[in-house]
């Protein structure tokens, strides 16, 4: 194995414009995209704006969008390109540029909290929740979420459309909203609030066609659609249009837990 | 006078870590207006790297387990230099820390019965880490800042403003604590995104800002552990404890060179995972100390058994203290007996099913098939040690988390020194930041609630300290010309050379096995390169510069570097996180010695020019004695082994 120079081109600009930047530069042996942007920085651009922090695919900082495609640039191997590729890294698309390739992710950090917290049951106090495995499993694979956005920047409903943001939470915080649904000893139902009806009414869940483009850049391999999404729909679309939930909700005979 | 935009809190916490929430979410509910600032975005703090879990003796899956077991182990953990109150206090607090995580919304692994599941770990005499996989870190961090923006709905709900109490201040950057007399008066920070200065006035700070890795060039930390928080505490004037002990955790990935250093979770040996030399040997029951001699088994059979059944078997020696396996493993290099990559191999493919492996160490099995190709199922993995956790840190009141000597400065989590004294056990330190996190904030919002009355009053933040701060974090903008009252203008100095010189420097002459020779040559070095980081330059313009911002981390880095090695290189002795091969004996009289550093001139100028003399004083201080009832839990036999001859018999 040997080292060799690589033709890279990085988007440097910030929110006046700007345009890809030529440079070529050395890569070496198991080596990923990051190592070579901090090589850069190092050696070529000592001002190239970009986030990380663990290096290790565990922080979700370094998302930006590699030959087009959301990734993180810490997790991405130089070996997955051939020598002769150019490759081409720019920032996230559905998020405003601040700075080369750092994007203002604050729509993100809007979102969460827009998403009514965790209701710890009324008479349990700390040390008495009991939960079986087999039930914290589901929320537990949401919980894997490292906040990368990726999929925030995938979903075709906000990707180029910006009048989409206001109404719509995004994957990442629909997820959250299923997560919390499924937490065994969430109390919200409890305290009036039904986050089913939320994930239709004020999260945008309906926006959602399934697409699966979420799942697909999760660099968690948190199947998005399919355990958060999907499931969050049908049990929202049984309350919607289930006359029979409807009554029973109605005449107060069946819990709103389904 | 510089036009800065000035802004009023009660508290400001320093770092948005598991102990700067923590601080935060105390010290807001304590009724105090709550600021945190942090270099990086909300939620990717340092503390997401945690792995293995959180120690807290609930005894949910040995029922042997209390608080007085946590503290003994600790003591032994830290060869009982740990400022034993802290070790105490956390000891008693960790489960009740991690129960009211719960109540938070965190999911944690279950026992059988439903209860939290808990691991075993190095150095813990039963499983005590409560855990997520191997991503409870992630899971901590995420269940704080959840439980941040909970506060901030309620208070949106009663003001109509998130920010009114709790505020995040997401990638900024302080550089200077600022002073009214002795007392704290506030922050001078800058914005990252726009490059502008910014003052935070407050009458309490908590700097929880973590560690000093990026001192080395082996780490498994993050660029934002720069030793800010022990750099701002020493130029404010409050010293720092015991510098010298660094803990390198042992096994680090050691290939592909780009990833050397990552961590690997000490779990894979808590679960069953074993370390090999070249010749396949168990090597680590060659390595067990007279002081551990009783406790681990003598036997790779016994070992195996204790995974079963703990109470008749001793545990295996790779579970010993993290100083202890990291010395081994660099002995077996040393001695021609490691990897292809200069490591030792680390293996759990024949110890456990592929499946198991995968549901339980979910993070090691993707981290290695993604960046080395290999799959820990089927073959080892190759390990070695990588710089981790800094023990010393800045010299703290046990019981409220202040810092001596700065009335209104507080610490908590790995910035602050002597919870673990020299050496840390592993999951101790998630505990710890949720202990003395909670503790921080809640003396810190006191400490502000407290100055209202007629006579204490509010301390009032000095123009000239905030002018003098933006003057210093601009230099390296102007470094170009001649600095005043030189005559020629040399080229400005590379900060990222100036950073690769100084890992270099630390990792080569204050790394895992010290020498004097050689700890006196690195304070050569580093004077040398404070003289040329004076003249650390950057181009482009202020917003979002990488450059201009590792120019200033520079300063913290190289003050910090220097108290490691002026404190290393006075400890004649080994022990914990400190290993002298020229003193290669634990010795019982440097057990009631603490290590202080001090800024050697508080009041002067902005960072020391004087090529020659270093920046830190060292004071030597007595510790305080053990209480009589806590040294009771051990036996006598064990504390003659630590303790001098004196202690022993007052």
């Amino acid at each position: 194995m040997s080292s060799y120079e690589a033709r890279f081109k990085v988007w440097r600009g910030d929110v006046g414009g700007g345009g890809l930047k030529d440079f070529g530069v050395e890569v070496n042996d198991g080596e990923v995209v990051l190592d070579i942007i901090h090589r850069l920085q190092a050696t070529q651009a000592p001002d190239l704006a970009v986030r990380w922090n663990c290096k290790a695919g565990k922080c979700g900082s370094c998302s930006a969008e590699i030959n087009g495609r959301p990734r993180l640039l810490c997790m991405t191997r130089m070996s997955v390109f051939t020598r002769e590729e150019t490759i081409t890294v720019t920032p996230l698309r559905a998020f405003p540029v601040i700075r080369d390739l750092v994007t203002d992710v604050g729509f993100n950090y809007t979102k969460a909290r827009e998403v009514p917290a965790f209701v710890p049951p009324d008479k349990l106090a700390a040390g008495e929740y009991r939960m079986t495995q087999e039930d914290v499993d589901r929320s537990q694979e949401f919980r894997k979420c490292i906040e990368c956005f990726l999929c925030q920047d995938t979903c075709h409903v906000v990707r180029d459309h910006e009048e989409n943001k206001t109404a719509f939470a995004g994957p990442r915080f629909l997820m959250r909203v299923a997560e919390l649904d499924m937490h065994p000893l969430d109390a919200a139902d409890e305290s009036g609030l039904d986050r089913k009806k939320t994930a239709q009414d004020e999260h945008g869940l309906g926006y959602c066609n399934i697409t699966k483009c979420c799942t697909e850049v999760c660099p968690e391999g948190i199947k998005i659609t399919d355990n958060a999404l999907i499931p969050l729909k049908e049990r929202a679309v049984d309350r919607k249009y289930d006359p029979l939930v409807w009554l029973g909700s109605k005449i107060g005979r069946r819990s709103s837990g389904g | 006078m510089s036009v800065v935009d000035r802004q009023e809190w009660d508290v400001v916490v320093v770092g948005a870590g598991g102990a700067g929430l923590r601080a935060a979410i105390a010290a807001r509910e304590r009724g105090a207006r709550t600021a945190v600032i942090c270099k990086s975005l909300f939620g990717k703090a340092h503390t997401v790297m945690a792995e293995g879990g959180i120690a807290a003796a609930m005894g949910n899956v040995n029922s042997g387990d209390n608080w007085q077991v946590h503290f003994r182990d600790t003591l032994r953990g830290g060869k009982f230099l740990n400022q034993w109150r802290m070790a105490e206090l956390h000891a008693q607090e960790a489960p009740d820390r991690v129960w009211e995580l719960e109540t938070w919304g965190a999911l944690f692994d279950r026992t059988a019965d439903g209860r939290i599941s808990q691991r075993n770990f190095g150095g813990h005499e039963y499983p005590r880490l409560a855990h997520v996989g191997d991503r409870t870190g992630l899971e901590l961090i995420r269940t704080l800042q959840q439980k941040i923006v909970s506060l901030q709905q309620e208070d949106f709900k009663e003001t109509g403003d998130y920010e009114s109490r709790l505020k995040v201040y997401q990638e900024c950057t302080v550089t200077r604590i600022l002073k009214d007399g002795s007392r704290v008066a506030g922050a001078f920070c800058y914005q990252r995104e726009s490059g502008r200065f910014f003052v935070l006035d407050a009458p309490s700070v908590v700097v929880a800002t973590g560690g000093i890795g990026k001192s080395f060039k082996v780490t498994s930390n993050s660029w934002e552990y720069t030793g800010d928080g022990h750099a701002l505490a020493l130029l404010a004037g409050a010293p720092l404890l015991n510098m010298e002990f660094v803990q390198f955790h042992p096994t680090g990935m050691v290939w592909p060179p780009s990833v050397k250093g990552i961590l690997v979770t000490e779990s894979v040996r808590g679960d069953g995972g074993v370390l090999r030399n070249s010749e396949g040997k168990r090597f680590m029951f060659e390595y067990i100390p007279d002081v551990f001699k009783e406790k681990y088994a003598q036997s790779e059979e016994e070992g195996d058994r204790w995974y079963e059944d703990p109470d008749h078997n001793r545990r295996p020696p790779e579970l010993l203290p993290r100083d202890e396996v990291a010395r081994a493993i660099n002995s077996e290099v040393k001695a021609g007996r490691g990897s292809p990559h200069g490591g030792v191999f680390l293996d759990v493919s024949t110890r456990m099913p592929a499946e198991v492996i995968r549901r339980r160490l979910p993070s090691m099995y993707h981290q290695f098939k993604e960046l080395a190709d290999v799959d820990i199922t089927a073959e080892a993995m190759e390990v070695g040690p990588t710089c981790h956790y800094v023990m010393g840190g800045i010299a703290v009141e046990s019981d409220t988390a202040a810092a001596r000597g700065v009335p209104g400065l507080f610490a908590a989590g790995e910035v602050a020194g002597g919870m673990h004294g020299s050496n840390r056990l592993g999951g101790n330190s998630l505990s710890d930041l949720l202990v003395f996190g909670r503790r921080a904030g809640l003396h810190a919002a006191e400490h502000a609630a407290g100055l209202t009355g007629p006579t204490g009053g509010r301390p009032l933040v000095d123009e000239a300290q905030v002018d003098a701060a933006a003057a210093e974090a601009l230099r390296p903008f102007s470094a170009e010309g001649p600095a005043p009252g030189e005559e020629d203008g040399r080229p400005p100095e590379n900060p990222y050379t100036l950073h690769q010189e100084l890992q270099q420097a630390m990792n080569d002459l204050v790394g895992i096995i010290r020498r004097e020779a050689e700890m006196e040559a690195a304070l050569e070095k580093l004077a040398d390169l404070r003289v040329r980081a004076r003249r650390a330059g950057v181009e482009g313009h202020r917003q979002f510069n990488p450059g201009w911002h590792l120019a200033l981390d520079l300063r913290n880095m190289l003050l910090v570097s220097e108290c490691v090695a002026r404190a290393a290189l006075e400890r004649t002795e080994s022990r914990g996180g400190h290993t002298r091969e020229d003193h290669p004996a634990m010795d019982r009289a440097w057990r009631r010695v603490n290590l202080l550093c001090q800024l050697t001139d508080p009041t002067g100028g902005l960072a020391a020019t004087d090529p020659v003399h270093g920046q830190i004083d060292l004071v030597r201080e007595t510790t305080e004695p053990i209480r009589p009832d806590l040294l009771a839990l051990f036996e006598k036999e064990e504390l003659v082994k630590y303790l001098a001859e004196e202690e022993l018999y007052e």
